[in-house]
């Protein structure tokens, strides 16, 4: 058995010479063994990545090694050793049952400690809405701004992406990122990520969606925050996310219920945003997105102790984005969010003046529009409707 | 995207109508005739066994190829016994019906293969214009579909296990005979439900059925393919319980649960599985349809429902259904290494035991397909953990074959090679599960082709091996005649080298964020989708070989002895063919399944050689003829004459 450590040993240091190797020809030639590396979570997932392969090249170099030097020393007519063929060994079995359990933990704690810090969201991040629909991606910024199959980011700065779906299941995958997430209908799902390369990476749809699954998707522009400062203030200026869902609250008459004054007994919607509150059923909820956004697709669920659900169903009536929208409208009404921290404080005075370019503009803007209504998503794409879809190139000229 | 785009496929529809015409009805008739006995001498196959043994005295394998058999009269047996086409279909022996699962499943294993063939020509290029974009969804919807519910679940259980479960234990027959040929009508109705699907318009969900694309969104045969899968589930779980009862009650005396060959462990295992979990798969589907028909809102969030509730119920299925694939394909293996390396499996308790602990814990890992599907950080943790452990008794299997190997007297024959590139390519497979259970990996590559090399390496790379070696294998038990050795040989090393190079660049491309059921990608991917597109060229000319060559071999190829292999299995000690009930008495066991042993076999190697050289004038095949037909003669289906080579 010695030779056959040392066969093992050599083969482990001859793959690792040729895997470094490899990875140096690559850097020179081009040619790529893993995608670009543009987030700060990126080079971790790959060591991770290339330890296992290490490791599998090992076993997998290890098993062939044997059984090419088993078959060639005990092939059929060669003289060789087979007395007392072995055909237990109580040692060798647990040392091949335990190595492999020790390995796997191993693997496991660093695989489980990685996507811990995956999941974990840093303060200070910049919430961006992401709606899927079938075949395209629909962004908005706290900003007002809003992309479709395109996402420009600052370099450097946290992202938190908040995804959800108006029809079936897509998922935002950027290879470049090492990040990927399933869009859900009526779920609010979240992804996290820092850019570290300036640069254009493919955003994909990774969940198959229906017949052009393979259209949807585009470019992440990321950034330097200078740039990325113009681009914001010289994008189309919108509304921010909270102002559209002011919007909205007014719009669909959500005061005459949950306002101070209303006739109607609701609770109020002030400064809960964080809080945990009891429910009728004696269960207590943290108020978060998700408990708002169900609260409006699904009121009956998690009533709020003391009251009677009488409140019907919006489900049908706004789209994901606008859900989306009024979610942020009452995050901003209490407890803020860690990101409108620091838009309000310190370093975001750049932010504010662009808030207030864009205040501006935007109302330079509903001047005109009172000429002519602007289309709001809503009304291009009725959700009840799946066949009056209109196809992607059209929607590009959506607002 | 129009919603009545059904006739963008005729030409689809052509290689449908082409491939059930040609194969369904010309292939069965062709067959039956071919198996009827034929009456002229065997003409010699094409290779060296037949020169006189001056010529090359030396070569191992000229002496120990099976003999050329003077043509005799064939005694009765399961084939010969009637052949009207109402004597096939209407039978009741587990043989003729593994012979009728046989037909069925290769006839989809070329349906499936048309549309992957189809696949990898449209990917040769970045912005294919070969088919449309929902053409191509339709392709790997029903490439999925087909493969798995139609070929890959039943292919092993269903022929070889059909075939051999009852002989491997010494019973007649299985203990539901008519329940058997009940199953594979409800296995051919299923099939003709979803074969109509493809035929009428195709389907374009992916094998998956995820909701709510399922329910709400796609126009196509929805119904009609689940209809398939659902009345083919009720085949898998009629024949699940047949072979868990047939175990436990039908062993012939002496045989112990420890002395079953290691293939009769692994059918119970994959019984086991088809039992419990197929019953989940057709909830889900029942679910599926109400919900797409009557929108009940199970899967609806607008009512409440939760699509992730369908993955988990399709999952809790599908994942063991991965086992109900390669578990019988493992103990194929278990069975062909001891053979040709002349030497007791090593460990063989850990082996059985291990297969049984796979289709355990098989049940508890379904999580680790929705990492990024937005179930709790918690539940993705201990998916993943459970997932490393599941590892653990394939990495005990692949090591005791491994270990098998050393101090056995190795003949390289047909299937072994088979089964020596089913650990090989196994292992790759089984360990790129290693990368996906990790967690940060896994929502790197997941959904890309990473996903889709590794489960192929596991199930054409395994599975499929694993089948081609056991039909190899046990050839000349079912047809009493010999496959064209040389030519064997060289199938399935041009399907090792053809596999490789079709899957092994799918797992940089997947690396690299290739996404799977696209239908364009990126430029910079076409190198390596042509390089994976030649693989699966050199591949498709690697199973069109066994598959025409076994053909011709089963009214062509040689006559052989009962035991050609000199193996001990219980299934060797009696006629091949096998009379229709198996054994003229019942056989009695009084040792465990792999008596063998490299130091007689070795010794016997060496007088074989020195008889050959002292008597050179004796053609190898004459003097082979003789001493197997002795062989022959003394075999009586009782295990006292297990070791045949003995004689």
């Amino acid at each position: 058995m010695k030779s056959g450590w040392k066969a093992v040993v050599s083969l482990g240091t001859a793959s690792l010479a040729l895997f470094a190797a490899a990875q140096v020809r690559a850097q020179e030639s081009g040619f790529r063994w893993q995608p670009e590396q543009a987030s700060k979570i990126a080079p971790r997932v790959d060591l991770l990545f290339d330890f296992l392969l290490v490791v599998s090249g090992l076993i997998a170099g290890g098993i062939c090694l044997l059984i090419v030097i088993f078959v060639f020393k005990y092939r059929r007519g060669n003289p060789a050793d087979r007395s007392n063929p072995p055909t237990k060994n109580w040692k060798l079995e647990s040392a091949w049952i335990a190595i492999p359990i020790l390995l796997s933990l191993f693997t496991f704690v660093w695989s489980a400690r990685l996507f811990y810090d995956e999941y974990a969201e840093p303060a200070g991040s910049i919430n961006i809405n992401v709606v899927g629909q079938q075949w395209f991606w629909e962004m908005q910024h706290p900003e007002g701004p809003r992309e479709m199959d395109e996402l420009h980011i600052p370099v450097g700065k946290p992202i938190k992406l908040t995804l959800s779906s108006q029809d079936v299941i897509h998922d935002f995958y950027v290879p470049a990122f090492r990040v990927k997430q399933d869009a859900l209908p009526g779920r609010l799902t979240t992804i996290w990520f820092t850019a570290t390369q300036p640069g254009r990476y493919h955003l994909f749809c990774a969940q198959y969606c229906g017949t052009q699954h393979s259209n949807m998707g585009g470019w992440v522009y990321v950034m330097e925050p200078g740039d990325f400062e113009h681009w914001l203030t010289h994008t189309k200026p919108q509304p921010s996310l909270a102002e559209a869902g002011e919007k909205l609250f007014v719009q669909f008459s959500c005061a005459g219920c949950h306002g101070s004054h209303a006739a109607v007994r609701a609770p109020s919607l002030d400064g809960i945003y964080g809080k945990t509150v009891p429910l009728a059923d004696g269960s207590m909820v943290r108020v978060d997105d998700r408990y708002l956004y169900d609260s409006i697709v699904l009121p009956g669920a998690q009533v709020v102790a003391g009251y009677q659900n009488i409140m019907p169903t919006y489900k049908n009536s706004l789209t994901q984005a606008q859900l989306m929208e009024l979610v942020a409208y009452l995050r901003s009404l209490g407890g803020q969010t860690a990101h409108e921290k620091s838009l309000d404080t310190g370093d975001a005075t750049t932010r504010q003046s662009i808030r207030e370019q864009q205040q501006r503009a935007l109302e330079t803007q509903q001047e005109d529009q009172e000429m002519q209504p602007r289309q709001t998503p809503s009304d291009a794409m009725p959700s009840g409707d799946k066949n009056l879809r209109p196809l992607p190139q059209e929607r590009k000229s959506l607002p | 995207m129009s919603k009545d785009s059904k006739p963008e496929i005729p030409f689809l529809k052509w290689i449908g109508a082409c491939l059930a015409a040609v194969f369904g009805v010309q292939a069965l008739r062709r067959i039956l005739r071919a198996l009827s006995p034929s009456q002229e001498t065997t003409p010699l196959p094409a290779q060296g066994a037949a020169l006189p043994i001056s010529a090359r005295p030396e070569k191992a394998e000229d002496v120990l190829m099976p003999p050329l058999s003077t043509p005799v009269e064939e005694p009765e047996n399961y084939l010969n016994t009637s052949y009207s086409l109402k004597s096939w279909l209407l039978t009741t022996d587990h043989k003729r019906i593994a012979i009728l699962y046989a037909f069925m499943i290769t006839f989809f294993f070329f349906v499936g293969s048309a549309a992957a063939a189809l696949i990898r020509l449209q990917l040769t290029t970045p912005q294919g214009h070969l088919v449309q974009q929902q053409t191509y969804n339709k392709l790997f919807t029903m490439h999925g579909v087909i493969m798995v519910w139609f070929f890959l679940i039943p292919a092993l259980p269903n022929t070889l296990g059909n075939f051999l479960l009852p002989m491997m234990i010494g019973a007649r027959d299985l203990a539901f005979p008519k329940l058997n040929l009940f199953s594979w009508y409800l296995f051919v109705a299923g099939g003709l439900f979803t074969l109509f699907a493809i035929l009428t318009g195709g389907v374009d969900t992916g094998w998956t059925f995820y909701t709510p694309l399922s329910t709400h969104y796609v126009h196509t045969k929805v119904m009609l393919t689940a209809a398939g899968v659902f009345v083919s589930g009720f085949s898998s779980i009629l024949t699940g319980l047949n072979f868990i009862v047939t175990i436990h009650r039908l062993r012939c005396k002496g045989m112990t649960w420890f002395r079953l060959p290691v293939f009769v462990w692994t059918l119970y295992a994959t019984s086991l599985i088809l039992v419990l979990g197929t019953p989940v798969l057709t909830i889900t589907l029942i679910l599926m349809g109400l919900e797409r028909l009557f929108g009940i809102g199970v899967f609806d969030p607008a009512l409440g429902g939760d699509p992730l509730l369908f993955q988990h119920l399709f999952w809790f299925y599908s994942h063991p259904a991965v086992y109900i694939m390669i578990l019988p394909g493992m103990g194929v293996v278990s069975e062909i290494i001891p053979c040709f390396a002349r030497k007791k499996l090593f460990s063989y308790k850990m082996v059985a035991l291990a297969g049984m602990g796979i289709a355990i814990f098989g049940f508890l890992v379904w999580g680790h397909h929705m990492f990024v599907s937005g179930q709790s950080m918690y539940a993705d943790m201990t998916f993943s953990l459970l997932s490393y452990l599941v590892a653990i008794p394939s990495a005990i299997k692949v090591f005791n074959w491994t270990a098998t190997l050393y101090k056995g007297s190795i003949w390289l024959s047909a299937p072994m090679l088979y089964a020596l590139g089913f650990i090989g390519l196994f292992t790759i497979g089984g360990l790129s599960g290693l990368f996906l259970a990790s967690l940060p990996v896994d929502v790197a590559v997941h959904d890309t082709y990473f996903v889709i090399a590794h489960f192929h390496f596991i199930m054409v790379g395994g599975m499929v091996t694993a089948y081609l070696g056991g039909l190899h294998f046990w050839w000349p038990k079912i047809t009493g005649r010999m496959y064209p050795e040389k030519l064997a040989q060289l199938s399935a090393l041009l399907i090792f080298f053809g596999f490789t190079l079709t899957f092994l660049p799918q797992f940089l491309l997947g690396r690299l964020g290739m996404n799977r059921r696209y239908y364009h990608y990126a430029p910079e991917f076409q190198m390596l989708n042509v390089l994976s597109t030649a693989g699966a060229s050199i591949l498709a000319v690697g199973y069109l070989s066994p598959f025409s060559y076994l053909l011709w071999s089963a009214k062509y190829g040689r006559r052989v002895s009962n035991n050609p292999w000199g193996a001990t299995g219980l299934e060797w000690q009696t006629a091949s063919p096998p009379p229709t009930f198996n054994f003229s008495a019942t056989p009695l066991v009084t040792q465990g399944p792999y008596e063998y042993n490299p130091e007689d076999a070795e010794r016997e190697l060496k007088r074989d050689l020195a008889i050959l050289q002292s008597d050179a004038s004796v053609p190898n095949g004459a003097r082979f003829a003789e001493r197997h037909q002795e062989a022959q003669d003394t075999a009586a289906p009782t295990t006292e004459a297990q070791d045949e080579q003995k004689h």
